[in-house]
This record gives structure tokens, C-alpha cells and sequence, in this order.
């Protein structure tokens, strides 16, 4: 037993009546005497029974012979419960938990935790691992992790890509709060419109994931769970500047209006103003950029009664420009003269969560999810018109029960969708309406033990895919200590917005053209793929320190898919996959707890991916054949007062891509095979002053390692050679940022 | 025997209250370390024919239980988790029992509960 000082005295207990139960709770002072701690919490385990200690220490709670264990906590102090047996008077002293926490640090909770239980593949990254970069938003929420690579899309838009098993983001649910969020016209830059301060935390699911959330998922499911107005902080405030002219401000206002329901505004804006072209090639390196990002939550939470709901309303507002250094939007915009591009967007989301928990029966609950959005994009780049305005909504309905004992638990429920889209790429004009209804049952089993399983399957009904099942299993075995053998398997089916999801094509004079196979969707077919995955993950101790070991191998087949074909100069060509497509994915992921505070994270990954063209099979383009990452992180305390020092790096190795076929280009224009291989070295310090403050300093890409000439043709943007889309690495060299946070409990 | 039969009274007592119902809650405390022992007792609680839900909490040493008081009884249940040898708020496991547990689940032993704080 863990040498707390319980201080209880027995007193026999003659004057009070049995139905009572007196005590004092104490604190140390600077002498190490016992003083009496007035406000004190308490009260007895799991009853709504319970007081606060008056001035003198002092408290008293009703007694029933049924309650065993009463609970003695303060704010600042570490919560005791202590076990009754008769009525006596308690005499108790709280510590305090500074003292505690120096106890306990060898239990210390890693950032992103891989779950040993689950049967599926789900890592997840805490707000802690968030703070380690500066995630100023979502896409750049994972450069600290190995499972995603994050890339750049083009050398204009300044967009960052995920890509996960070597697949692009469209392969995977990207969710929030379990809500598909990220699809159809959000699918380009959706990731840099959830900023990162509202990310409470990640869940990385590799492979099929669950059917719960859709039939779209293929690569995987991500989902980000934002901060909720009842446990973020009262007032939070994070300002942030780089040398890149970026300028960020985040200002999150929560409170508790009643008892039950809590509110919370959340504003971001940000701001790039200053042009750089710091390799001549009179493009700016990044565009000019604003973005107004506004979130109003409301809570509503009764335990008592198993209720909890959330209502969310966002605006967003979002403007870009990027092209040559001397376009004006104004004078030169949709001109011949200077090339230049603008993207603005608005979106408007409002969502609701309603759960409710059976209080008598806690594995019964009922969950309802509803979201609208309205997306608008308008933009254009240098000629290429592009517009898309795309409505959706989404509700879905979930069951979970048990059958027979907790053991088997299941999920069942339905979802219904509408999206209209309507697009307009340069004088076409495409629009679109899908309807689903989808209903679905999962199946988990745990024996408590070595196994456990998930299987799940759905049936939709689609109006453009037209009515089919999605089933996917999971399961995991633990076949010794600390270790967790996975399983999974799954299908996923999808409708490819094919301009929405490659934008890049418009910044490029490459012509388009779909080959029709009169399909439903621009008259193709939805892509389908099964994906099978394996995965190992061993905890061991390494000359004394905890140290994890993780291998997984993933497999995508493609039985349908939009081909999207840059390997002929001067046209771009989509068509229906003829033949067969696959991405294999080998990760192996080693972390080491080194010391105390100093924690490494390192992995190695192998991709695999093919895509059949018309002239042959080929290495995905711009995807890496090897990658390695490294990640240290350190921090050190301080004990006598909440100020530490956290140090972070990331290091990212990217072995040589592919290029697109460019032998018909002149030869001015001509590209080799393979890219060089390209590396970058992130580091971040932050100064930890107290609970409420802290202050950060970082700098991107350290080596200042570049892409020579991002773009192609540069010099004549409007000859037929102009190309923005041969990105392997970064455009912008170093750069150093600061930023400070504030937050108020 | 006889604190057995006590007992028995005590809980048909919080039982009665309930009447027969599907969905019974019960909790006390049933004695272990570790979350071996919370897969040992909740497997022995969930074996029982009619236990829906079985918690144990390996802080508290609470086993929160739901079972349908049609098809089972706490006695029963209780039978259950004393055989795989863990002691529970008045009852002690035979000793044959005790045995059989992992011997770092040995949770009468001070030196392994020690071990686990």
C-alpha cells in the first residue's frame, strides 16, 4: 500500500445517532501541523449523498449501513476514499497532490496511445501530442505521427494532403465527432478549416474501419473530437506569428449557464499577408490568406437521466490568393497577362448530438446525430474556372445493447443522407443529387480476456450506387502479455468528386477529359476496394524502460476506381480502372521511453502502390516508396512550482517519388523518373509558466530543404507546358514561429 | 453457516425490494489486484446464466452487477466468483480455489498487493 497518511481515529461513538457520521478533514501548513480544510468535498461513493466542510474542517453525512465508502476530495489535493464499517468519527488528512504527482510520474500517459483491447487498429493522439507542434489546424494535426503522411498537393494553393497506406485522404472518413465532415467539396481543404486549438483529440483507425459511420471509408477512419463547452477551459487565448507571415488568434469562451447546459464560442481567424518568392520563380511560395472561423456549442448534460446532446452552429469564411508575385486580383483577375488564382469559401454547419443512456441499464443507450452544411466554393486559376456549392445532410441513428450478457454487445441503427452538388468547371456544368438509407449491425465479442471481434455489416440504398452491402470484421487476439495480434477486413464503396478532390488539375494547362463508360457519376463509376490488414503490437521492457513495438502490413484492392491520369503531357484523363489497382502498406513503429521525461517515437514505412493506366502498370505518383520518421521529445520539471521546459523534433525522410511521365514534354520540360529524396527537421520549445500560460517557439523545416522548381514552365504560365502539380517536397525553406497560450479554468 | 444464511437474508432484503426484476443491480466488494483479476471475476460473474453486466473496479474492489432475478440469484453468483478464488465482501474462497488464481493475482499476500499500488 502507497504510504498515505490516513489519520483516522476511532471514537467510540455515544452521542450522536446512529443515522449520522461526523469527521474533520485536515491539511498540513507550513510547520507540517494539522489545520482544519474548510470546503472540502464529501461524500459517499456512487450516491448523490454528500457535503462540504465548514470553517472549522469540520462536516457531517447521513449514514445508511449500505454505504460502504466515502470519498474526501479538494481541489489541489489528492482524493482519498475511505472505508466505513460503523458510524465512527473520522479524522482525515488530505495531501496535496504536487506531492503526489512526484510519486506517480513513472505512470506517466503517452501522448498517442495504440489500444491493447480494442479489436480494431485505433491510435489515439491526446491533446497533449497535439501541443507538440503547432497544429495551427487539422492537416497539420499529424505531422507528429507516423501513421499519416502529410504532403503538399500543388505548389499553389499551399494545401497540405493526408494520406494514410499510401492512399489520399477521399480514401478515408474523416470525421468530427463521428459526423463525416470532410467530404465531397470540403475533401480539397477541409483539413485546414477545423483550427487545431478546437481539437480535443484524434482517433486513427487504420483499415476498414467500423460500419457505423458510412459505407465511404476505405484506407481508414479519422475522426477529431472537438473541445466541449463543459470541460475546456473557462477562457482560452493562443495568439501565434510566423516568419512566414502567418498570424493566428484562437479564442475559445465556455461557460456553465445552469447546472445542465454549458455554452461555448470559439473564434479563429488568420491571416498572410506578406508575399514571398524566395526561389525566383515569380510565384508566390504560399498564398495570401484569410480565414474567419467561427463555432458556437451548446451542451446539455444530465447524468441523472443519461441525457447528453450538443448543438453546434460554424461560419466559415475563407479566402486565398496565390499565382504570380505581381497579380492583382482586380486588374489582372481571369487575364492572359498574370497568372493568379483565388479560392474563397463559406461554409455554414450546423449539427446536433442527442444521447441518452439508460441510468438503470448502462449498456443501453440511444444516440442520434443530425448535420446540415452549406459549402461554397468559388474560385478560379489562371483560366480554369471552378465552382462548387455542395448541401448535405446527415443523420444517423444508433442502438447499443447487449445480447445475453455484456460480453456480446451490439449496434444497430440507420442513416439516411442527401448532398446536392452543383459545379461549374469552366463553361460545364455538373450537378448532382445522392440520397441514401442505410441500415446497419455490428457485432462485438469479448471474451474479457485474449479475443475479441467485431463484425459488422450494412445494407444502403443509394440513388446514383444503387443498393449494396458493406461488410467489414475486426478482430483481436492477444496471444502473450502485452501484445495485441489484429485482424481486419472490409469493404468500402464511394462516389469520386473528381474535380472537387484533384483541384490541383485546374492550376495546370492540361486539358481535361472524362472517359465516359455512362456511369451516374460525371459518367462514372463509384470506386470500390476491399482492404485487408494485419498488425502486431508488442510492449516490452527495454534495458528497464517501457518500450513499444509495432508492425503492421496493409493491403487496399481496388475492384473500381477513377483514374485519375497525368502520364500524357498537356491533358489530364479520368477514367474507370480497367484491370487492377492495389496499395500495400508495411509500417514498423518503435517508441522508447529513454529516460524519465525524454521519449523517442521512430518508424520505418514501405508503400507499395500500383495503379493501372492505359500504358501500363504504374508506381502511384509523388508517393514514396520508403519513409522514415523520428520523433524525440523531452521535458523538464521543475517540482516546486507547475514551470517546465518540453523540447520536441520530429524528423521525416522521404525516399525518391515518382514523377508522372513527362518523355512527351519538350525537353526543356522534361522531369527525371524519380524525385531526389527529401528530408525535413521540425523542432519545437515551449516554456510551461504555470497551468494558465505558456509560450512557444518553433521552427519548420530547420535544414531549409527545397524543391528547386516546383513549377514547371513558370516562366510562361500561360504556355501549354504549365504544370503546379510535380510537388515532392517543400516549396518555402526554413521558418521560425512563436506563439503563446492562455487559459483560464 | 450461519453468517452464511445471514447474509443470504440480508441480500434477499436488498433483493425483495426489487421484486423479481429483469434487470437487477447489485454491488459489493469482491477482493483482487489487478486487471487479470477484473477479467477472472467478471467472466466468473458473466458465466452465471442470467448476469447481464458485470464491473469490477480494481480500485474500489466494487462489483457492480445486472442480472435477471429470473433466471439467477446473488448467492449464485457469488458461488461463481468464490470458485475461482476470489474472496468477496463476506465470503472467503476455499483454498483450493485460491490456488488455482495466478500467482501475481495473489491478493491475500501483502508482499503482491504491495506490488500493485
Amino acid at each position: 500500500m502507497k504510504y498515505i497518511l490516513y489519520l483516522i481515529l476511532f471514537i467510540p461513538f455515544f452521542m450522536v445517532s446512529q443515522s449520522e457520521i461526523n469527521g474533520m478533514v485536515m491539511d498540513l501548513d507550513m510547520q507540517n501541523k494539522n489545520i482544519p480544510l474548510s470546503g472540502a468535498n464529501v461524500f459517499w461513493l456512487n450516491t448523490s449523498i454528500g457535503t462540504i466542510t465548514s470553517d472549522d474542517g469540520t462536516f457531517r453525512l447521513p449514514y445508511q449501513s449500505s454505504y460502504k465508502k466515502i470519498v474526501i476530495s479538494y481541489i489541489g489535493f489528492k482524493s482519498d476514499t475511505l472505508t466505513i464499517d460503523s458510524p465512527k468519527m473520522i479524522y482525515h488528512l488530505l495531501k496535496a497532490s504536487e506531492e503526489l504527482s512526484e510519486v506517480n510520474v513513472s505512470a506517466r500517459k503517452k501522448s498517442t496511445t495504440t489500444s491493447y483491447l480494442s479489436s480494431q487498429n485505433i491510435s489515439t493522439i491526446s491533446s497533449k501530442e497535439l501541443l507538440k507542434a503547432a497544429c495551427c489546424n487539422l492537416s497539420e494535426s499529424f505531422e507528429t505521427n507516423p501513421s499519416i503522411d502529410v504532403n503538399f498537393t500543388d505548389a499553389i494553393s499551399g494545401t497540405k494532403q493526408i494520406k494514410m497506406l499510401g492512399l489520399t485522404s477521399p480514401y478515408i472518413l474523416i470525421a468530427t465527432e463521428n459526423i463525416p465532415s470532410i467530404r465531397g467539396a470540403s475533401q480539397a481543404y477541409g483539413l485546414s478549416f477545423i483550427p487545431g486549438t478546437w481539437v480535443e483529440s484524434i482517433q486513427i483507425t487504420k483499415g476498414a474501419g467500423s460500419v457505423v459511420n458510412g459505407f465511404e471509408s476505405i484506407a481508414g477512419q479519422i475522426n477529431a473530437e472537438l473541445v466541449k463547452p463543459s470541460t475546456d477551459s473557462r477562457v482560452f487565448f493562443n495568439a501565434y506569428g510566423s516568419l512566414n507571415g502567418r498570424t493566428e488568434l484562437n479564442t475559445h469562451l465556455n461557460t456553465n449557464i445552469s447546472e445542465k447546459w454549458s455554452t461555448g464560442l470559439y473564434l479563429h481567424a488568420n491571416n498572410r499577408s506578406k508575399k514571398f518568392d524566395r526561389n525566383n520563380d515569380s510565384f508566390l511560395d504560399m498564398p495570401l490568406a484569410k480565414q474567419i472561423n467561427v463555432m458556437n456549442r451548446w451542451q446539455y448534460s444530465n447524468l441523472e437521466k443519461g441525457l447528453i446532446s450538443f448543438l453546434s452552429v460554424r461560419y466559415l469564411n475563407d479566402e486565398k490568393q496565390s499565382g504570380q508575385l505581381s497579380f492583382d486580383p482586380d486588374k489582372n483577375q481571369r487575364s492572359s497577362t498574370v497568372w493568379g488564382s483565388e479560392v474563397a469559401t463559406k461554409r455554414f454547419e450546423v449539427s446536433g448530438k442527442f444521447g441518452y443512456v439508460n441510468p438503470e441499464i448502462p449498456y443501453q443507450s440511444l444516440g442520434l446525430q443530425l448535420a446540415y452544411s452549406d459549402h461554397n466554393q468559388e474560385s478560379y486559376f489562371g483560366l480554369n474556372q471552378y465552382d462548387i456549392r455542395h448541401k448535405s445532410l446527415y443523420t444517423n441513428f444508433v442502438y447499443n445493447s447487449i445480447i445475453s450478457d455484456s460480453r456480446h454487445k451490439i449496434k444497430t441503427g440507420l442513416t439516411v443522407t442527401y448532398d446536392h452538388y452543383d459545379e461549374a468547371v469552366n463553361s460545364k456544368f455538373y450537378g448532382r443529387k445522392e440520397q441514401s438509407v442505410g441500415g446497419f449491425f455490428e457485432y462485438s465479442f469479448d471474451n474479457l480476456e485474449a479475443l475479441n471481434l467485431t463484425a459488422g455489416i450494412r445494407v444502403d440504398h443509394h440513388n446514383l450506387l444503387g443498393t449494396f452491402i458493406t461488410p467489414r470484421l475486426h478482430a483481436r487476439y492477444t496471444p502473450w502479455g502485452k501484445s495485441a495480434l489484429r485482424f481486419s477486413v472490409g469493404r468500402g464503396k464511394r462516389a469520386a468528386n473528381i474535380f472537387a478532390e484533384n483541384q490541383r488539375l485546374f492550376a495546370t494547362s492540361r486539358t481535361i477529359n472524362i472517359e465516359n463508360s455512362s456511369g451516374e457519376l460525371y459518367g462514372l463509376e463509384p470506386e470500390v476496394a476491399w482492404n485487408y490488414g494485419i498488425s502486431f503490437l508488442q510492449g516490452f521492457k527495454f534495458f528497464d524502460r517501457k518500450a513499444e513495438l509495432t508492425l503492421d502490413f496493409y493491403r487496399t484492392d481496388f475492384q473500381s476506381q477513377v483514374v485519375v491520369d497525368f502520364e500524357t503531357p498537356y491533358e489530364v484523363n479520368i477514367y474507370n480502372l480497367d484491370g487492377s489497382s492495389y496499395a500495400n502498406s508495411f509500417q514498423v513503429e518503435f517508441s522508447l521511453n529513454i529516460l524519465k521525461y525524454l521519449d523517442l517515437k521512430t518508424a520505418y514505412k514501405f508503400y507499395d502502390v500500383k495503379t493501372q493506366y492505359k500504358f501500363g502498370k504504374l508506381k502511384k505518383p509523388l508517393t514514396s516508396q520508403h519513409r522514415i520518421f523520428a520523433n524525440l521529445s523531452y521535458e523538464i520539471r521543475k517540482t516546486e512550482n507547475d514551470g517546465l521546459w518540453k523540447f520536441d523534433t520530429t524528423f521525416n525522410w522521404f525516399g525518391k517519388q515518382r514523377f508522372s511521365s513527362t518523355t512527351l514534354s519538350p525537353e526543356a520540360y522534361q522531369l527525371p523518373t524519380y524525385s531526389p529524396t527529401t528530408s525535413t527537421l521540425n523542432a519545437q520549445v515551449t516554456k510551461v509558466f504555470s497551468s494558465s500560460f505558456q509560450v512557444y517557439l518553433g521552427a519548420e523545416n530547420m535544414t531549409n530543404s527545397t524543391q528547386n522548381n516546383p513549377i514547371i514552365s513558370s516562366e510562361n504560365p500561360f504556355g501549354s507546358n504549365f504544370d503546379t502539380t510535380f510537388v515532392y517536397g517543400p516549396i518555402f525553406g526554413s521558418t521560425y514561429y512563436v506563439g503563446l497560450r492562455y487559459r483560464l479554468n | 453457516m450461519k453468517k452464511i444464511y445471514l447474509l443470504l437474508t440480508m441480500f434477499c432484503f436488498s433483493v425483495l425490494s426489487f421484486a423479481q426484476n429483469k434487470n437487477a443491480k447489485a454491488s459489493f466488494e469482491v477482493d483482487g489486484v489487478c486487471m487479470m483479476c477484473k477479467s477472472r471475476i467478471e467472466k466468473a460473474s458473466l458465466n452465471t446464466k442470467g448476469v447481464k453486466s458485470a464491473v469490477w473496479n480494481v480500485k474500489s474492489h466494487e462489483l457492480k452487477l445486472i442480472f435477471n432475478e429470473h433466471k439467477t440469484d446473488l448467492s449464485t453468483i457469488q458461488k461463481n466468483i468464490l470458485a475461482v478464488g476470489h474472496d468477496t465482501e463476506n465470503l472467503k474462497a476455499t483454498e483450493e480455489a485460491y490456488e488455482t488464481v495466478h500467482p501475481c493475482c495473489k491478493y491475500r499476500e501483502e508482499k503482491v498487493v504491495k506490488d500493485h499500488n
